[in-house]
Parts: C-alpha cells; structure tokens; sequence
C-alpha cells in the first residue's frame, strides 16, 4: 500500500499552497471580519485551474479527480476556511451537477466559463422548512408547455449572491416525494428569481451565503438538468463527492490548528519555561495531530473509491462526520492553548474554530452522516 | 520569428525546510526535507516563456542533471509551459564543472538561441555554471538580469519579457544588476542569461498545465553517453552550523550604553 499522493496531485497541492502564501495568507483575517468575498483571488484561482479541478479538459478544466479536489480543498482551507468552503462548493455542487448530469448543450453552455471561474456556480437543495428531508420541499416547478414555472425560496445557499449559474431543485410531482423531485439550471437574472444575502455567520464569514426567492420564474424546458423527477436521486451522488471535500476542508483546518498551536507552544513561556514543555499542552499537540492524519486518511479513502468508480457513500459519510468533529476539537483544543490570546482576533485560532463548526452541520448534519453510515450497515 | 531557449531546473532543498548538518560534517541531513526547483532558474524558465509568447512561438527547452527525483522539477517547468524536457541520469555528487559540462554538449546538439540560467541556486550558492557555460561555449554572458521596472509594473502584470532581442535577433539587451545600480549590456547572440531574483515574478503551474506536462517527453541522458567526465574535480569536506548568536545583555542606564558602545565594542 502507497500512502503517497500521485505525482500530479503533489504538484497541484505545492501551486495552490504557493498561490495562498502569497495571496492568502496575510488577507483571511480581514476579509473574515469585513463578511467580504474576495472575488478577486477566486478568479485567479480559476485561472490556475482550481475552480474547475474536475471539468474535462475538452470544456477548459483540469480533468482531474476527486482526490485532486480534497487536496486543493484541504490546502486552501490550512490559510482560509471560507475561501476553502468557496472552492468546494464551486467545484463540488453546481458544476458537478452540470458535470455529471448536464446534457451537451448545458455543458458546452456553462462549463467552460464555470471551469475558469468567469462564472461562479451555485446549488440549491436547502430551503427555510427543510434540508436533508427533501420530501419536505416546498419548491414547486409546473410545467406550462416548454416552460417550467418555478415557486419558492432556497435558504444557505452558498455562492447565492456572488453565483453566476443556480442548479435549483424544485417538486415536479409531489404525491411522489423524493422521487418527484426535479433540477434546473437558473442564471441570475432570470425574472422573478432575486437572492437575498445573509449576514452575521458564526465562521466563514467571507463565503458569500443567500436565500433565493423564486417567484414565478420561467424556466424553458431545455434548462432542465436531467430527468424528470430523478433530480434527487441525482442529487445523492452529487452530495457524496461534496463530503469528501468538506471532510478535506476540515482537515486542512484540523491542520492549521496544529500548526499555529505548535508555533504558539514554542514561543509561549509560563513558569519558567516554553508551554510546549507542558505534558498538558503535548498532550493535546499530539491529540491533535493524530486525529488530523486520522481524518485526512479517511477523506483520500473515499476519495480513491470515488475516483476508481467504486461506492463510496458510507466510506464519504465517516470521512465528513470523523473530519469535521476532529477539527473542531483540534481547533478547540488549539484555542485552549492559546489560552486568553487565542479567544482574540489577533491570533487565527478563533476564526478556525467558528469555520469548523460549519462542517459539522453543511452538506448534512453529524446526525445525518450517522444516520446514513447506519443504513449503509444495516441494509441488506 | 520563433526563438529556441534553454533552461535549466536543478532541484533544490524548499527553503522553508530546517537544514542540518550531518553526523559526518561534510554535508546535510536529507531525511524529511521537500524540495523545489530552484527559485532562480524558475525565474528563468518564466523569462524564457514569455521571450518565446512575444516572439511568435518557439521552444523553451528545459534541462535538470541529478536522479530521477529531478523529473519532480522538470515536471513543475513543464507545466507552467516548458515544451519538452532534457534529463541527465547522474547519482553522485555534482560540481559546477560537470554540470556546465553537460549543459555545453546539450546545448551543442540542441543549438537553441539562447540559455537562461538562474544565477546560482540556493543551496549551495555557488554562482559559476553560467559563467562556466559561457565560457566554453565561446557565447557572450550577461549575468544577474534583472529590469527596471518593478515586479508590480504594468508590464510584469502584462508578462512583458525583461531581455529585449533585436528585430534581426543578432544582438539580446540585458539589463543587470550590480551594485548600487544597474547596467545595460548588448550581447551578441547566441547568449547566455542568468537571472536575478527581480527579472520577473514566475507564474504558477496551472492545473490543466500539471496535466498536459504529465505527456511531455522527458529526454534521457548521462553524463557517459554526452562526453563529460562527472568526476567531481571539488569535494565538500567539511560542513558546520554557524556559531549560536550570543544573548544579549541589559544595561542599567543610557550612559552605561554610550560607555559599552565606546570602550567594549568600539563602534562610537
């Protein structure tokens, strides 16, 4: 068994790391404590590629696989967990929808700008009343000859404001739940479909986050995205891959934490002495850091099923829940050891941990992940 | 008109890596160490890009001497837009004469118009293949290139080259750094650059660049099969740390500063 990263990852994971040192780095503080998305520095990312890991090279992408995203998810998320989240969700949800389940047309049409990042994609399942339980939805789309006529608000939807290109789920049939469930490509623009913005997070503050308000928009029918009512069921495998990369946006977290701790425990004196020599404060270094690489096996696990075309729900669903929960202990325990510093914005700490939290809740709950590795056990 | 230019990527110790000196003391430890290319001669690799954008096309050509770990660098000079890549199979220590020493028998069969070096590399600092190639090619030199804008200029924004080839591409004007100022030189071609840190910002490897550099053909050589005695003709014998830096004292008041100042360390 080979725990190095193939020879084309290793170098995507230094060009990314290369570009945050220089253009990440220093910046992630203040654009957390203005709320402001640095549209900037995600178009240069879509130049160098990162925003279209996955694309073929045919509509302008890289042509990579799912573990070229963690990587690049975790790399960015060791300098910013909200430019991290940025380019998980852009790679991760709307254009692998358009990806995967887009025909020739949607694909040659939205692709290669979404691959650069000229265009910006975003995704939206959740609603205010409902989130996982899609057979909550409240989103209607009725059909008028070639057009769609859609109805209803989407709520945390990432990228809501900033977005280019919406993949939208709305009920096509209701008496058939889940199963009547259909996507549509909208563009901004579109009459009667506005986004509000939403202020005031606990952590990734400067990923842009919306509620779209969809009131009567017309939708022709060459905009929809796959079968009819087979927009959940598409949904399930476009939400597998996007827990892989939250769970890889909690490791670079989770090593972050380690890092600054580890600086943080070097310079610190108390009594005498550098913190570090505490067994107090190695303890919890090395708790740290043996969950960090914990986690980070269990996402290039799921990964290496994904991309050789294996199942992978359950092996995505423990990568998300182990990931995200170690990382905010590890950011926890990194603010601890910073002790009244680390409660302060002075020190990156605090913003790591109000980052992780997210993980433990978008994409779905640890209580969903739970809920779904039992079913994987337990069915038949 | 299409220009060919060679360029080199020697493999380096990342300098964010802590380097130690060995049980032995005549080198470092390279346990746990990342390496990059040479933060000199990817500068190089950058102006060669862009003199071959400006000039219609051409070939940049990149070489690295060492194991198969460089294909890690001439990898990383592909993707940012190398079009092929020249490997010298050697193991062993390497002196600056052996690997001028290749670099002149490729560039004998290759006969590109030009070869741009990083000025030296920062490991071991030695500053001399580029003077060395030069010399025994019979071609002009014009070391530590560098411009006179500065690297958040216009034309570094616009990927302008820094060395200006005349319209009859007979002659390359470079301008050089030197001490307390800079120099224009006009050389004749062919020529042999070496870059200084301000020439230009290297652009990054780009991912679908990482992609199609994974199908760039990587040419092999040894130093056997170009002619070149790699017997290094200099050993490194012995290597140490620098001595720790002292602690520093405290003084009670500004006078007793001024008296220390003047009668311990004689400065004033």
């Amino acid at each position: 068994m080979d725990f190095e990263l193939p020879e084309d990852v290793k170098a995507l994971q230094a060009t990314i790391r290369d570009f945050c040192e220089r253009r990440v780095k220093d910046k992630a503080r203040e654009w957390d404590a203005a709320e402001k998305f640095p549209l900037e520095i995600v178009r240069e990312l879509g130049q160098l590629g990162a925003m279209g890991i996955r694309i073929d090279e045919s509509f302008g992408g890289a042509g990579m696989g799912s573990l070229a995203v963690a990587v690049a998810v975790e790399e960015v998320a060791r300098y910013d967990g909200s430019l991290a989240l940025t380019v998980a969700s852009h790679n991760g949800l709307g254009t692998s929808h358009i990806r995967v389940f887009g025909n020739d047309a949607q694909k040659r049409r939205y692709l290669p700008k979404l691959a650069t990042a000229e265009s910006l994609g975003a995704w939206g399942l959740t609603e205010p009343g409902s989130g996982s339980d899609a057979a909550g939805m409240k989103t209607t789309a009725v059909r008028r000859g070639d057009t769609w006529v859609l109805n209803g608000a989407k709520m945390f939807i990432t990228q809501g404001t900033v977005g280019d290109v919406f993949v939208v789920l709305a009920v096509t049939s209701p008496e058939k739940k889940q199963k009547g469930i259909t996507a549509f490509i909208l563009e901004k623009g579109y009459r009667g479909f506005s986004q509000r913005s939403i202020h005031g997070k606990l952590g990734m503050r400067s990923s842009d986050t919306a509620e779209l308000i969809l009131e009567n928009v017309e939708v022709p029918d060459s905009q929809r995205l796959g079968e009819i009512d087979h927009g959940f069921i598409d949904t399930m495998k476009i939400l597998d891959g996007g827990r892989i990369t939250i769970g890889a946006l909690s490791v670079g977290l989770g090593a972050a934490a380690v890092r600054e701790s580890i600086r943080y425990a070097r310079d610190r004196s108390a009594f005498g002495q550098p913190i570090g020599d505490f067994q107090a404060i190695r303890w919890m270094l090395a708790d740290m850091q043996t969950e960090t690489d914990a986690a980070r096996m269990l996402v290039y696990r799921s990964a290496a099923l994904a991309d050789a075309g294996r199942p992978y729900t359950r092996e995505a669903s423990i990568a998300k829940l182990f990931a995200s929960e170690a990382a905010t202990r590890a950011c926890n325990k990194a603010v601890q050891i910073h002790g009244g510093y680390g409660y302060t914005r002075e020190f990156p700490v605090e913003r790591y941990l109000r980052d992780a939290k997210l993980c433990e809740i978008g994409e779905g709950t640890s209580e969903i992940q739970r809920s779904i590795i039992a079913r994987e056990l337990l069915k038949g | 008109m299409p220009i060919k230019i060679l360029v080199t990527a020697k493999r380096v110790e990342d300098y964010e890596s802590k380097i130690k000196v060995n049980a032995q003391g005549n080198g470092i430890v390279l346990e746990g160490l990342k390496y990059k290319i040479n933060p000199f001669d990817e500068i190089g690799v950058e102006e060669a890009l862009r003199l071959v954008a400006k000039h219609g096309g051409g070939e940049v050509v990149v070489a690295s001497v060492g194991t198969k770990d460089v294909h890690e660098q001439l990898r990383h000079a592909l993707a940012m837009g190398a079009t092929r890549a020249i490997w010298v199979n050697h193991a062993g220590p390497l002196d600056q004469m052996t690997v001028a020493g290749c670099l002149q028998k490729l560039i004998e069969k290759e006969k590109p118009d030009l070869a741009i070096l990083g000025k030296q590399a920062i490991d071991d600092d030695q500053n001399q293949v580029g003077q060395y190639l030069a010399e025994w090619l019979g071609w002009s030199q014009a070391t530590f290139a560098s411009k006179e804008e500065s690297l958040e200029s216009e034309a570094e924004k616009s990927k302008t080259p820094a060395l200006q080839l005349s319209a009859d591409a007979k002659t390359l004007t470079v301008i050089r750094e030197v001490d307390g100022g800079l120099e224009t030189l006009e050389c004749s071609m062919p020529c042999v650059v070496t870059t200084d840190l301000r020439l230009n910002q290297p652009r990054y490897a780009s991912l679908p660049g990482i992609m199609k550099a994974k199908s760039k053909p990587i040419e092999e050589h040894t130093p056997a099969t170009l002619g070149v005695d790699a017997t290094p003709k200099i050993t490194v014998t012995k290597m140490e740390h620098p001595p720790a830096r002292k602690a520093g004292i405290k003084v009670p008041d500004v006078a007793t500063l001024m008296d220390k100042l003047k009668n311990e360390a004689k400065v004033i």
